[in-house]
């Protein structure tokens, strides 16, 4: 039984709906986040799935630049909820209603 | 039949590190989770033959960017006492919806066996060998822009990171009407 790209991509998929269904449930800004990661990375895992499949390099390089904007995406995001934490000493995604009009 | 067996293994630790990051209580859990994914993630790029890739996935992501994550739950403390309610109702059954619906589309890609995703997909195509200098290659002369474009990118995030940890504002207190 060979394993085929279809099953790195049915992983994949498994990985993308955990994922959202995190982002969905989960109130802590930081394990939303960790849920973004999550996805991001199952689609870099059918990146590289697809470009085996075509026997292309360039699904690797994809998943190149996917990483070093995730990594910055990380500093960023990190940098906001350690100054949101600052001002109101919390986590919680509910608590933020600045922006409300 | 080996790549079988690397397959199951990994897929199992990658899905139970990914339910663990949803459910665990604790964000260090989660974070743990993550990680166990993001090690079998590493394992099927190498098995893809993406050397170099692997081993950014491990130095960069299992490495810095958990390492950040980490450093940021210790930081801001572990918070276990998370509201759970739901604000949006019947938010829940939704969710639920959506997910079954996301399995019953990846059941029915595994059951029916019809893996034909990638229209280019070649019958036998040789795997690209994704060493250093194949990579380098690409990024250095197709990719060239976009490369100077991410490394213009990550500079802007640092400052960006630097500047939103350096300027402290007074926290906002009570009967303040700034």
């Amino acid at each position: 039984m060979t394993v085929t790209a279809g099953w790195y991509m049915t992983l994949a998929a498994l990985l993308f709906g955990v994922g959202l269904v995190g982002i969905f449930l989960r109130r802590n800004a930081l394990v939303m986040f960790m849920c973004i990661e999550l996805m991001l990375n199952a689609v870099n895992l059918t990146f590289v799935a697809a470009g085996r499949a075509i026997g292309d390099l360039e699904g690797q390089v994809a998943v190149f630049f996917v990483l070093v904007v995730a990594a910055a995406e990380v500093v960023v995001g990190l940098a906001i909820i350690v100054a949101v934490f600052r001002q109101r000493a919390s986590a919680s995604v509910d608590e933020l209603a600045e922006l409300k009009g | 039949m080996v790549e079988l067996i690397v397959f199951v293994v990994g897929a199992v630790v990658a899905l139970g590190g990914a339910v663990a990051v949803v459910v665990a209580r604790n964000p260090v859990y989660s974070a743990l989770g993550l990680l166990a994914t993001l090690f079998s993630l590493g394992v099927f790029y190498v098995v893809h033959l993406a050397h170099m890739v692997a081993a950014v996935q491990i130095i960069v992501y299992a490495g810095a960017v958990m390492t950040l994550f980490l450093f940021v739950i210790m930081m801001i403390g572990v918070d276990r006492s998370e509201d759970t309610s739901e604000t949006i109702p019947r938010h829940r059954i939704y969710l639920a919806v959506l997910a079954v619906g996301l399995l019953a589309v990846a059941g029915a890609a595994a059951t029916g066996g019809r893996f034909s995703w990638v229209p280019a997909a070649v019958e036998g195509a040789e795997t690209p060998n994704g060493t250093v200098q194949a990579l380098a290659e690409r990024l250095f002369t197709d990719w060239v822009l976009a490369f100077e474009v991410t490394a213009l990118l990550l500079t802007i995030a640092a400052a960006g990171a630097i500047a939103l940890a350096y300027f402290r504002r007074e926290p906002v207190t009570e009967g303040d009407d700034r």
